[in-house]
């Protein structure tokens, strides 16, 4: 019996800002003091604050210590952990109290929040799977197939209104009914795990901290559809979850939790794992169930959907991590309980990924329905160094930007697409004044120009098309019936293309001009980057009355663009300018601006 | 694991092992003065006690933390037991075997041991 | 058949359940044109080019793979259907070299009818960076210009599909995508087997035969060659759909005047050596079986076959007939026995086969396929090379004369007429076997079990003591099949006749290129064969044994059936060829 747990992120955020030592240094201090048998180190998955990582929590206090370093561990441990004493200089600002510390869950960031599917994360030790099933493991899957008959764990799915986290919100419930209304025989359970929107990784965390939720989910769906085999295609490039899913896995099967009569009910289900190369089209589901085939991955034209000739031809499955993540839950506490969160429409929590320019960059779950504003300003803290917020895009790529003055909208699916963007799978990238948004829009096209499989002629030739018009604009050399071709291709990409990668990427394109075409309209007319990013329309200029000539600019030019005796105002030749800035950030006197 | 039974227990097990890392206002909060004065009195053994008997008899809703000092050194061990909305209760040199008093008289049948209390040991 | 009700353009219709948009369309007489779609083969929804309308939904559907349901809503032909092709159209024009002048698709191409039928006036519309693309001519028999890739895949298809190659395919992703062999090799180093059939299907000119036609105007207008032509038997039934005639129709007369008129001093036909072949062959089965030699024995006319045979099953090699093709075994019996009749050098005749073929391009360079020294057969053309150097002499095929092949090279049977077709070398053996091992001249000489196109056909014959188990397979596909089965001992056969395209000559990837539109709806190799049957049945002889020619070469020069001299004629060796 330990007294006390420190629990210290092992997600892949505090891994690469050095857990893993953290963790080391730990183990031995407590060593040093004689405390192994009182306290217990547990390394779990995501916390979600993963800008202030590496992150520990000792409980039972709930002391959150951020940015831990391996220099502060024997304080702490001689400290916190012999003496009692929370070492408040290293605590999570925001949960330091005058005599106490305060709950993590009475924190801004984390106020707002409702944890769902991200419940276990950062809780639980994920490599274990007794910490699982300690809390309530598993006995989603015991209810369900002890308990409930198929039809019901269906009906219980449709009536929670869950949708599908990875983009689309397709109901579940409805899709697993369709599976289930195949003819009996080989059918299988699938699970998107291949997350590839740029800055979006909720569903690697849910991977790395709760590997056991997606196992128990897929189970329960495999008894709802009459499946037994199930497979999971998750990205090589996440080695830790990949790590954590053998080993989840391996514990299941040792338990009798995977594999033949599980549970002594007679129901078999078995989990295989499939790695991806990280191409972004292989999170499109046909595409995905191609891939697991042993092919090269690329859409199918559908119909047929897959749950009726999905993976090998068979009746299939397929949702990703977080909407997976949210079953046992269900299950356990009922539809009700589920639809009593978030909106009309879209039920439950969302997990997004913040990123951008917000001072709190990580893991949010909010109920469906949250104002972006509450998003942005309240959990996420603001735009850092007092900058106005200018948008926020969500969706990735195939998704689109929100302006300020949608600040307030509440973020649902259906909202969401209403004004030109769409959930995806929940990155939400924040974007200050000095963001460009041609350049934002030509950022994701260039994204999907690189990712586009290259099977149907839209999406393989319109979008590098739509990205050349687009380098044009930001090289001040696009023309106002540019905009209207550009429109026009984004229309005839969006309708003619063969999956959903190519029908979505026109929308950034589509979003940018709707709400900022006047930032377009000034690269083409006025040739000026309001926002000052893109570099051909930039012009860096000398203020003669503040430079003092003291030569740093001149010699941190790279190009030799700027001349100027010693002690004399200097000038910069744009001919040669490169633009990159150099000169400005060597500047001791303010004297060099861009424009 | 051949039967939901088996799992169930299995569970239950569990959920003393981890319930520590349960914050949960609501809970009762048994905090222990661990200061250098707290633990050259014998704070640890007290401590080590109440973790052992609340996890024996699998009390749920029981938080066991450590403190500082709480300021009357020459009273250590000192153990604060704070229920949600009732009077906080001290007690005052502590031993293992009190503390395991404590924890079924106090924490599991709600008596008050009121001979080992600050009140007590101070008249 | 379940029946559906929908609307086509405001037409209520019934069709069939299941069925998708396009053939339910075609089926009521709308068309819907297409660009990447083959049937069966090619059904992928790639090129968007047959994109339609349905009421109700947000995006336009492929019609070549979205199917039909009940009360369903489809525009054919509305604005939006038109405008939308028409840039799927600009967009890939913006990719494509658009060489078309001198292009050998030239008023054959998909791509261009496409243009022309939606009035693409501005074909630089979408203008920009071209990929790069890669020009590969390494291989003796085609060469592949990617400049003018569609990416429509139908090369990839028939090349996995139908032939169970898989040499081609979509490398790289997005606007770098390109059809490549594995790691780009060159074509020549890996293990095409020159079938051809990726360029019978490609829609544009992206993929075509090696062009060796001016090797043999080069040759015709060389006063010291004896320049000599033979046809391969498929070819009378297919030249003339290079001229607008009908699928099926027979121009054996007419090519003969055409290659006359061209200036070749003989113009003979394969047919005759497809007779020889038969009778070296049918003696080479009767040896092993008598003998113990290695069975089953298979077929080696088709070069395609022999390589795919070479890469991918060496150990099947010795059951391979050692007997030449017939194109060889013209060439190599012209070198040497005609050299010696007609007192000409063999160094100075020079052979042109017609053949519906691009593997024979490269048979004529294959190893121990030179009986007189020189190589048995200088130059082989594909029929459509042919149809090429008949137009640009200012012929037009339909309006010339029916003339005669010439003697003595230019006679033949009705059993070496139907060498073209699936199944029909294995009947012209039987023909002979049968009155070889029973000793009796029959009169039956139609054996129907083995006709037909399906890919595999199976047959027992009981001739005289001996059960006769023969095995017709057409399609590498199919090849690998019945190898399989061979060699799993599942299976035991005698005789096995392997053809390497599907339906066999007539259907190889020399012949004609008829366009998808055609190609997806009318069975081309059952059109075609039925034209040879139809010549093999008004043929006065019908039994290679008793071709006169044959008889004649064997009486005066070679002796007997498989002797010393026929095997340095008329038989070569093969070997094992690398996989990867």
């Amino acid at each position: 019996m330990y007294r006390s747990h420190v629990l210290v992120c092992g997600g892949t955020g505090c891994t690469s800002s050095g857990s893993e030592r953290i963790i080391a240094a730990l183990e031995h201090e407590i060593q040093e003091n004689g405390l192994t048998e009182e306290i217990k180190v547990i390394k779990t998955g995501c916390f979600g604050l993963c800008a202030l990582g590496p992150i520990m929590i000792v409980y039972p206090e709930g002391a959150f210590y951020s940015m831990v370093k391996p220099e502060d561990i024997p304080e702490i441990v001689s400290e916190h952990l012999l003496k009692g004493r929370i070492v408040t200089r290293l605590l999570y600002q925001e949960t330091v109290q005058e005599d106490t510390v305060k709950s993590l869950n009475h924190t801004q960031f984390y106020a707002k929040q409702k944890r769902v599917a991200l419940k276990n994360c950062g809780v639980i030790d994920p490599e274990n799977i007794n910490e699982y099933i300690g809390l309530n493991g598993y006995m989603a899957l015991g209810k369900v197939l002890t308990e409930m008959t198929p039809e019901q764990v269906i009906q219980t799915i449709k009536d929670s209104g869950l949708r599908g986290r990875g983009g689309g919100g397709f109901p579940t419930g409805t899709k697993w009914s369709f599976a289930a209304a195949q003819p009996a025989g080989q059918k299988y359970v699938c699970c998107n795990a291949d997350e590839g929107d740029p800055g979006a990784f909720m569903d690697r965390s849910v991977l790395e901290g709760d590997p056991h939720v997606v196992l128990e989910a897929m189970a329960i769906a495999g008894y709802a559809i009459g499946a037994n085999q199930g497979y999971i295609y998750v990205r090589a490039e996440y080695p830790i979850a990949v790590k954590r899913l053998e080993i989840a896995i391996g514990q299941a099967r040792e338990n009798g939790l995977l594999g033949k009569d599980i549970l002594g009910t007679g129901f078999d289900f078995d989990i295989e794992l499939r790695l991806g190369a990280g191409a972004f089209v292989c999170g499109e589901e046909t595409a995905l169930m191609t891939s697991i085939e042993g092919r090269r991955g690329e859409p199918r034209p559908r119909p047929p959907f897959p749950a009726v000739k999905g993976l090998f031809e068979r009746p299939t499955v397929l949702n990703n991590v977080e909407t997976y993540a949210n079953i046992p839950q269900i299950i356990l506490n009922g539809a009700d309980w589920f639809a009593s969160m978030g909106t009309e429409k879209s039920k439950g929590t969302k997990v997004f990924a913040l990123g951008g320019k917000i001072n709190n960059t990580g893991l949010v779950e909010v109920p469906m329905g949250t104002t972006l504003r509450e998003i942005v300003e309240e959990i996420g803290g603001g735009i850092p160094n007092g900058k106005k917020f200018k948008a926020a895009q969500t969706g990735g790529p195939s998704g689109g930007c929100i302006p300020a003055s949608l600040i307030d909208i509440p973020v649902d699916y259906d909202n969401l697409i209403s004004i030109g963007s769409m959930m995806g799978s929940g990155g939400l990238i924040v974007m200050d004044e000095d963001t460009c948004m041609v350049d934002i829009a030509k950022f994701f096209l260039e994204f999907t120009v690189d990712e586009s499989c290259g099977k149907c002629t839209p999406c393989r030739i319109g979008t590098k098309r739509l990205l050349e018009i687009l380098d044009k604009i930001t090289k001040g050399k696009g023309t106002l019936e540019d905009l209207d071709k550009m429109e026009e291709l984004c229309y005839h990409i969006k309708a003619n293309s063969l999956c959903g990668l190519g029908q979505s990427a026109p929308n950034p394109v589509l979003s940018t001009l709707k709400y900022f075409r006047d930032e377009y309209v000034a690269h083409i007319v006025d040739k000026k980057c309001p926002a000052g990013v893109c570099k051909a329309l930039l012009n860096f200029t000398i203020d003669p009355e503040k430079c003092r000539g003291c030569t740093l600019c001149a010699r941190a030019c790279p190009a030799d663009a700027i001349s100027g005796s010693v002690k004399q105002p200097h000038v910069i030749d744009p001919a040669k300018c490169l633009k990159c800035g150099a000169c400005m950030e060597k500047c001791k006197f303010g004297a060099i601006y861009k424009k | 694991m051949k039967s939901l039974a088996e799992l169930q227990a299995l569970r239950d097990s569990m959920k003393g092992k981890i319930g520590v890392r349960d914050d949960a206002e609501g809970n009762t909060r048994v905090v222990i003065g661990m200061a250098t004065c707290g633990i050259a009195a014998g704070a640890r053994p007290v401590l080590a006690a109440f973790t052992e008997e609340v996890s024996k008899r699998n009390l749920q809703n029981v938080t066991i933390a450590q403190t500082g000092c709480i300021g009357i050194c020459q009273y250590e061990p000192v153990v604060e037991v704070f229920e949600p909305g009732k009077e906080k209760v001290t007690y005052v040199k502590m031993t293992p075997e009190m503390a395991v008093k404590v924890v079924n008289e106090h924490l599991v049948n709600g008596n008050i041991v009121t001979e080992y209390t600050i009140g007590a040991k101070t008249k | 058949m379940e029946m559906v009700n929908i609307k086509i353009n405001g037409m209520p219709l019934s069709v069939p359940a299941g069925s998708t948009i396009l053939e339910a369309a075609r089926q009521h007489g709308i068309e819907i044109p297409t660009l990447c779609y083959l049937r069966e083969i090619n059904e992928i929804g790639a090129c968007r080019i047959c994109v339609v309308e349905v009421v109700g939904m947000r995006n336009l559907v492929a019609a070549c793979v979205y199917p039909v349901a009940e009360g369903m809503e489809i525009l054919t032909n509305s604005k939006r259907v038109f405008a939308s092709r028409k840039t799927n159209l600009e967009l890939i024009l913006s990719t494509h070299n658009r060489s078309c002048l001198s292009c050998v698709r030239s008023g054959n191409c998909e791509l261009q009818k496409l243009c022309k039928d939606f009035r693409i006036y501005d074909e630089t519309l979408y203008d920009g960076e071209k990929p790069a693309s890669d020009y590969d001519d390494s291989a003796v028999h085609m060469v592949r210009d990617n400049s003018k890739c569609v990416l429509c895949r139908r090369c990839a298809a028939a090349c996995a599909k139908w032939q169970d190659v898989a040499v081609i395919g979509p490398n790289g992703r997005g606007f770098n995508t390109h059809i490549g062999t594995a790691f780009n090799q060159n074509l020549s180093d890996v293990a095409c087997v020159s079938c051809g059939q990726c360029i019978v299907v490609c829609p544009t000119g992206a993929l075509s035969e090696k062009d060796n036609t001016k090797d043999v105007w080069r040759a015709l207008s060389d006063p010291t060659k004896h320049v000599i032509v033979q046809t391969a038997p498929s070819i009378r039934v297919t030249l003339g759909e290079a001229f607008g005639m009908h699928i099926g129709t027979n121009v054996e007369g007419k090519m003969v005047a055409a290659l006359r008129r061209l200036g070749f001093d003989g113009v003979y036909d394969t047919d005759f050596a497809a007779d020889m072949t038969i009778v070296e062959e049918a003696n080479e089965l009767v040896e092993r079986i008598k003998n113990g030699g290695k069975l089953p024995m298979i077929t080696s006319c088709s070069p395609g076959w022999v390589k795919y045979c070479e890469h991918y099953y060496p150990e099947f090699t010795e059951n391979l007939s050692s007997c030449k093709s017939p194109q060889q075994m013209f060439g190599a019996l012209a070198k040497t026995w005609y050299a010696e009749k007609t007192g000409i050098d063999p160094k100075d005749i020079f052979v042109v086969g017609i053949m519906p073929c691009t593997a024979k391009k490269f048979e004529t360079k294959r190893e121990d396929e030179s009986a007189s020294g020189y190589p048995d057969v200088d130059v082989s053309l594909t029929t459509r090379e042919l149809a090429r150097m008949i137009e640009r002499a200012g012929m037009y095929l339909p309006k010339l004369p029916d003339e005669e092949f010439d003697a003595p090279l230019g006679t033949s049977t009705g059993a070496g007429v139907i060498f073209g077709a699936t199944g029909g070398v294995m009947e012209a053996a039987l023909r002979t076997a049968k009155e070889w091992i029973t000793g009796e001249s029959g009169e039956t000489v139609e054996f129907q079990e083995v006709r037909g196109t399906e890919g595999i056909k199976e047959a027992s014959y009981q001739i005289g003591d001996l059960k006769l188990n023969v095995c017709v397979a057409s399609g590498l596909k199919n090849a690998k099949k019945v190898l399989e089965s061979v060699k799993s001992g599942e299976k035991e056969y005698h005789f096995i006749e392997i053809m390497g395209c599907p339906g066999g000559c007539v259907n190889g990837g020399g012949q004609p290129v008829q366009q998808a539109a055609v190609r997806n709806f009318i069975d081309l190799k059952a059109r075609r064969a039925a034209a040879l049957y139809e010549n093999d049945k008004n043929k006065p002889i019908r039994k290679s044994h008793e071709n006169p020619v044959v008889k004649e070469v064997y009486e005066t020069y070679l002796g007997s059936y498989g002797s010393h001299k026929a095997h340095e004629i008329l038989h070569t060796s093969y070997k094992k060829r690398n996989r990867f």
